[in-house]
């Protein structure tokens, strides 16, 4: 089976057309993000975001291992995704291509060396048990930009997570069951929001953000953008080559962290409902 | 309208049967009927009980004759162009198969044009094979290369939809504003407008009445459509 064709030239000539009068396809502004939905599965740490038709499910689980020797103090982090033919009849089973190699690796920095979990509160004995999270990433459906969207559910699962009470007396690790003790939410330094945004072959095209799958296909640079609310920058990166200025970036980072404090809102809001709706029953 | 799973056994009987999509005659095994279904969805028959055939939805397109489809030139071999029919193999079109055409005077496809065809041969152990005119009077009979425009991608049973042609949608729009459509039954509608925003429109409809996504109604698309400033 060939490479997926490339779009066809009216598609090509009407996008372009059209977003040089600031339309896009789906009806959005240049800069507007299609929302996301976010629903939480009966497990703790089991989330599927969707933004429009892309949907990504995020799940984490924790086990106890012991630490590696050179890093007895830490906890151990590890992000497993693979993208399936399941996502859109783009991808092939095993072999890997140039976009999920690329996500692969961004969410690697954003999610795991951003130190989003503070690896240090997972470790229980010193040199001998430590928590190892395990982030498992899903991608159901492809219409564009699923990097921002697997970014969001991996933080968001992070956060919804909570792992069993441990107790160490001594040299002796004892584990609560969720019924005995309410689990503890892992200990989290900040929480990155991803944001790509598209730009074009024209330069006086205006970028968008959050492309669809079209937009993303035709673009000729991609910039992603990793931030938190608190406008710290965790990663820039930038795939194609479009020219940008400094004063460009700037602006767009600008425009990043007004859409990572909304992002933020609503994450939060929505992880409050859910945990309202959730009963702990502790014994 | 019984729902039927693939590898089902179909009681289907009559002197001149005729079978549709989702349906295969195998060879008969002791007294069972040797009609069974090869995809889940609604079975339907005839009044007669001649014709039967499984109605459901889907994305991915599997190639049948006759039907007409919209396609993407994807690369030059020798004599034929190949084509992007959003099905598993790539369908093929000989250079010859236009209305008008000789060695001499061939149509000037490019990699990446959009053509109207109808597939002609469609079997399990080859590839597909297309056509832009009809074989009988070798007329274009619409067929051929769509210029400009735009293309929306849909569910099979969306482009089954808008085939119909007591389905609202497209009169709806059409009364709205002028514009060109075509639609194959492989998921792909063109829309031809002078307006962007009109394409635009279009599109956004199309997408939120397809039963694979919104499935909005009549009044719900009229209501849209006023909220879009068209």
């Amino acid at each position: 089976m060939p490479r997926p064709p490339s779009p066809s030239i009216p598609e090509k000539e009407f996008v372009y057309g059209a977003l040089k009068e600031k339309l896009r396809v789906d009806g959005r502004l240049p800069l507007e993000m299609r929302t996301p939905t976010i629903t939480f599965g009966p497990e703790l740490g089991w989330v599927e975001c969707a933004l429009g038709k892309t949907r990504v499910l995020a799940q984490v689980d924790a086990k106890m291992v012991k630490p590696l020797p050179e890093r007895p103090l830490e906890g151990i982090i590890t992000i497993h995704s693979e993208i399936s033919p399941m996502a859109s009849s783009d991808y092939e089973p095993g072999r890997p291509s140039d976009e999920e190699v690329t996500i692969t690796r961004m969410l690697d920095k954003v999610l795991r060396r951003s130190d989003v979990v503070d690896k240090e509160s997972l470790c229980i004995l010193a040199g001998q048990r430590v928590w190892h999270l395990r982030l498992t990433i899903h991608c159901l459906a492809d219409a564009g930009n699923m990097l921002d969207c697997a970014c969001l559910a991996g933080v968001i699962a992070f956060k919804h997570f909570r792992r069993p009470e441990v107790e160490v007396v001594g040299e002796e690790v004892t584990v609560h069951h969720p019924s005995e003790r309410a689990p503890v939410p892992l200990s989290m330094h900040h929480t990155p929001y991803c944001l790509t945004f598209a730009y074009f072959p024209d330069t006086s095209t205006a970028p968008v953000l959050d492309p669809s799958h079209l937009e993303q296909r035709l673009s000729a640079g991609l910039l992603s953008i990793a931030l938190n609310a608190q406008r710290e920058l965790c990663v820039v990166q930038k795939a194609g080559g479009v020219p940008l200025g400094a004063d460009e970036i700037l602006g767009i980072i600008d425009v990043a962290v007004d859409k990572a404090k909304e992002l933020d809102r609503l994450v939060e809001q929505r992880l409050k409902e859910d945990w309202a709706s959730r009963t702990v029953e502790v014994r | 309208m019984p729902l039927v799973l693939p590898g089902e056994q179909i009681s289907a009987q009559h002197v001149n049967l005729k079978l549709g999509p989702g349906l295969l005659q195998q060879p008969s095994v002791d007294g069972k009927s040797p009609i069974v279904s090869t995809r889940a969805g609604e079975l339907h028959h005839s009044a007669n009980r001649s014709k039967w055939w499984i109605d459901s939805n889907s994305r991915r397109y599997v190639p049948a004759p006759q039907e007409s489809v919209i396609g993407v030139v994807i690369a030059r071999s020798g004599e034929n162009w190949r084509v992007d029919i959003g099905s598993a193999h790539v369908a093929s079109l000989d250079g010859l198969a236009f209305e008008g055409a000789t060695k001499r005077n061939r149509p000037n496809l490019k990699v990446g044009s959009l053509l109207y065809a109808r597939v002609s041969l469609a079997h399990k152990d080859m590839e597909p094979e297309l056509e832009c005119f009809d074989a009988q009077t070798r007329k274009a009979e619409g067929f051929g290369e769509l210029k400009g425009g735009f293309l929306i991608n849909c569910s099979l049973r969306m482009c089954r939809l808008l085939m119909d042609p007591s389905h609202f949608l497209l009169p709806l729009l059409g009364s709205r504003f002028p514009l060109e459509a075509a639609t194959g039954v492989n998921g792909r509608v063109w829309i031809n407008s002078k307006e962007p925003r009109h394409i635009i429109a279009a599109s956004r409809c199309i997408e939120a009445v397809d039963p694979d996504g919104g499935g909005m109604d009549e009044a719900g698309v009229k209501k849209f459509l006023s909220s879009m400033d068209v």
